[in-house]
């Protein structure tokens, strides 16, 4: 991709909380990019720092209680430096976010309409009647039947899906050139998952947008993303194309999480869990992150941390200590395993 | 039916709730949670129960266990007709019938120990000895006896699962109720608690009733599966047999758009529209206004009821699939219908 489709291009971002308890290490060293038309998928278990790397990201954390580090640059800015004012110049207009809860996202008591409108006069001096006729259009064009009548409906009028749809609206009010979705189809049912899936994607094609997609899901990263970030304890365990990191993971905590999870496809004869529970991150394991679950952990695993590098040229970037040849071994090991679970 | 291979048997269970409606909520309405629904529980097997929210799944497993009472239809438990039996009556009846809960977090009272949850079963029952008893249930599902005297707050969401099921399991029942009991939990705990499920499943010859509205967790561990919609029973039959050959379109659906980590070519039914409000569900077929297959005049007149499509496999559907996986364009092709129009488009205004 050249470099005229970079929109977004995170260094390094760290992100720890003071507490009474002590300092949580939400986020540490996480470095990516985002292009125009990708969709990146940020897979993590709860706690693993996906959705705080995108608060800041969007600068929703409170600058004096978390102490930031690293860079997020955007249009040849670094917002994490940006002056509020500036920031919410950005934020909302050319970042756009649509959460996990449309429930708790949507004011109960004012028309869904005028939800969308406000947020069309949040960044543009349009008169009302403008910014409702936006409103409508954007409603009708995310797949609400009938926009024009149902903007003047109130929140609890309109079903999850609904909700959502009007939340994406909400979202595209600027033609934002990132859409971060944290979560957007955890609340709702498979059918209407599905529904919300397609709409994001036919959004992305539309605008020529960038969209990172957190979730806990791997169904719906697989279906939807182009590259693929897996994150444990703050950190990015392995980054890549999507299709490389489902067809030939190389860490073992993908492996993990792949061989832990059901699949609709077939019964197998047992899943594989990972042992033990995601650590503290008020006090996270010295060296790799994931030592105390791995099981292919050696001398090196507890006292250093692995970079994030590729292993052999053309792989792509994991962190961890293991060979790159035991990994092959272990992956053809496993599909091999996966192959044969036809219980 | 007799009290043959069955532990639970539900006839012609109904349940309808009602609702304050209208200005100043003079009105009552009905909310028709579960409508005539017959199945069997077979001892020592997980029939899973599957669909979205607001299908009837959790209110019909309330009902098997008489933790609601009902509108109507009978709940034979162990060859026992309990349908009317009073709270008092059924007191012995609870020992045999657990539940296990989806959030391991409001589930579990902050206030007492572990050893204080894990025993209640015990000291309700009027059981003695119950500290040793209680450390072994600890053992089984995987925790250490020194837990004894922790609060819930120092465990992780899987092991409170895990003090969840050991509840559960104090008295020795037959019939444990699984009420999504994985769906707070992160995919690798996930994996550890079905695998615990099934081990005691094995261990302690258990029958289960597991729902949840994951496809894939349903296939994993149920053995037999019903799919509801709006309160019916709309599929039932054995999981193989749900999962490779569907015959009702809502199952097929609700399938082909689960997403998966290796798709590849798959087309996917994409339904549209929302699920109908229960307060008036629609005529006929429930899932009609939806169905790819509708026909007009047949779908909307005449109740589909729950026929054999197959051994051990049975839908309630006019025109069920022919064959599976289908296209989009298949599906709307149902044998034998070549006269039918396409439905309304009207009926598409009132949802997405």
């Amino acid at each position: 991709m050249s470099d005229d489709q970079l929109l977004l291009d995170v260094r390094g971002l760290t992100v720890r909380f003071p507490t009474s308890d002590g300092v949580v290490q939400a986020v540490s060293d996480v470095t990516f990019t985002l292009s125009r038309g990708e969709t990146l998928g940020v897979v993590g278990e709860s706690g693993s720092g996906k959705s705080v790397s995108n608060l800041a990201i969007m600068g929703l954390l409170n600058r004096q209680r978390t102490a930031i580090a690293g860079e997020v640059v955007f249009n040849g800015r670094d917002l994490l430096t940006l002056p509020p004012e500036q920031l919410r110049d950005i934020r909302g207009k050319d970042i756009a976010m649509v959460f996990q809860d449309p429930f708790a996202c949507l004011h109960p008591m004012y028309r869904v309409g005028a939800q969308i409108a406000e947020a069309v006069t949040a960044h543009e001096d349009v008169g009302k009647n403008r910014a409702w006729a936006r409103a409508v259009e954007l409603l009708g064009h995310v797949g609400i039947p009938n926009a024009k009548s149902r903007a003047r409906d109130y929140p609890h009028q309109f079903s999850g899906g609904m909700r959502q749809r009007a939340m994406i609206a909400m979202a595209l009010v600027h033609n934002p050139s990132i859409l971060i979705c944290d979560e957007p189809t955890t609340a709702l049912d498979v059918t209407v998952q599905a529904q919300i899936i397609e709409l994001i994607e036919a959004v992305k094609q539309e605008f020529n947008i960038g969209v990172i997609l957190v979730t806990h899901d791997l169904g719906v990263v697989a279906e939807t993303a182009d590259s693929v970030m897996v994150m444990y304890a703050g950190r990015i365990m392995e980054y890549g194309p999507a299709r490389e990191i489902f067809d030939q993971p190389q860490h073992p905590y993908a492996w993990g999480l792949l061989d832990s999870m059901p699949s609709v496809e077939k019964r197998l004869s047992a899943l594989v869990p990972i042992e033990g529970s995601p650590p503290s991150l008020l006090a996270p394991p010295a060296g790799c992150p994931f030592h105390p679950r791995c099981r292919y952990r050696f001398e090196p695993c507890p006292v250093e941390r692995p970079p994030l590098v590729a292993p052999v040229p053309d792989a792509h970037p994991d962190a961890c200590h293991l060979p790159w040849e035991e990994k092959v071994r272990e992956g053809a090991k496993r599909s091999v395993v996966r192959l044969g679970d036809v219980a | 039916m007799s009290a043959n291979g069955n532990l639970v048997e539900l006839e012609h269970l109904t349940k309808h709730f009602a609702v304050k409606q209208g200005v100043f909520a003079r009105g009552t309405a009905q909310v028709h949670a579960v409508e005539d629904v017959t199945l069997a529980v077979r001892r020592g097997e997980t029939l899973g129960i599957v669909g979205e929210s607001g299908c009837g799944k959790s209110t019909t497993a309330r009902l098997m266990l008489r933790l609601l009472d009902l509108t109507g239809g009978t709940v034979r438990f162990d060859g026992q007709d309990i349908s009317h039996l009073s709270q008092r009556a059924l007191r012995p009846l609870r020992r045999e019938m657990q539940m296990i809960f989806q959030d391991p977090y409001s589930s579990l009272n902050p206030r007492k120990t572990v050893g204080q949850i894990v025993g209640a079963p015990f000291a309700i029952h009027g059981q003695k000895g119950a500290k040793t008893r209680v450390q072994e249930l600890l053992e089984t599902v995987g925790l250490s006896p020194e837990h004894y005297n922790r609060y819930p707050h120092e465990f992780s969401g899987g092991q409170r699962q895990r003090i969840g099921v050991a509840r559960a399991l104090a008295l020795s029942p037959k019939l444990i109720v699984c009420d999504e009991p994985v769906s707070a939990l992160d995919v690798s705990i996930q994996a550890q608690i079905l695998n615990l499920l099934r081990n005691l499943q094995r261990d302690f010859n258990l029958t289960y009733v597991f729902i949840s509205h994951d496809l894939s967790v349903i296939r994993q561990i149920a053995d037999r599966i019903a799919v509801m919609y709006l309160g019916r029973v709309v599929e039932i039959g054995d999981s193989e047999a749900i999962y490779d050959h569907p015959k009702h379109p809502y199952t097929a659906a609700l399938l082909s758009a689960v997403p998966r980590a290796s798709s590849t070519g798959r087309e996917r039914i994409v339904l549209t529209g929302d699920v109908p409000s229960p307060v008036d569900p629609p005529h006929a077929c429930v899932f009609h206004p939806r169905c790819p297959r509708f026909h007009a005049g047949h779908c909307d007149v005449d109740t589909p009821q729950l026929r054999d499509l197959g051994p051990a496999h049975e839908a309630a559907c006019h025109y069920p699939l022919e064959k599976w996986p289908m296209t989009d364009d298949e599906i709307r092709q149902a044998e034998g219908a070549d006269r039918i129009e396409r439905p309304h488009l009207e009926g598409a205004a009132h949802d997405v």
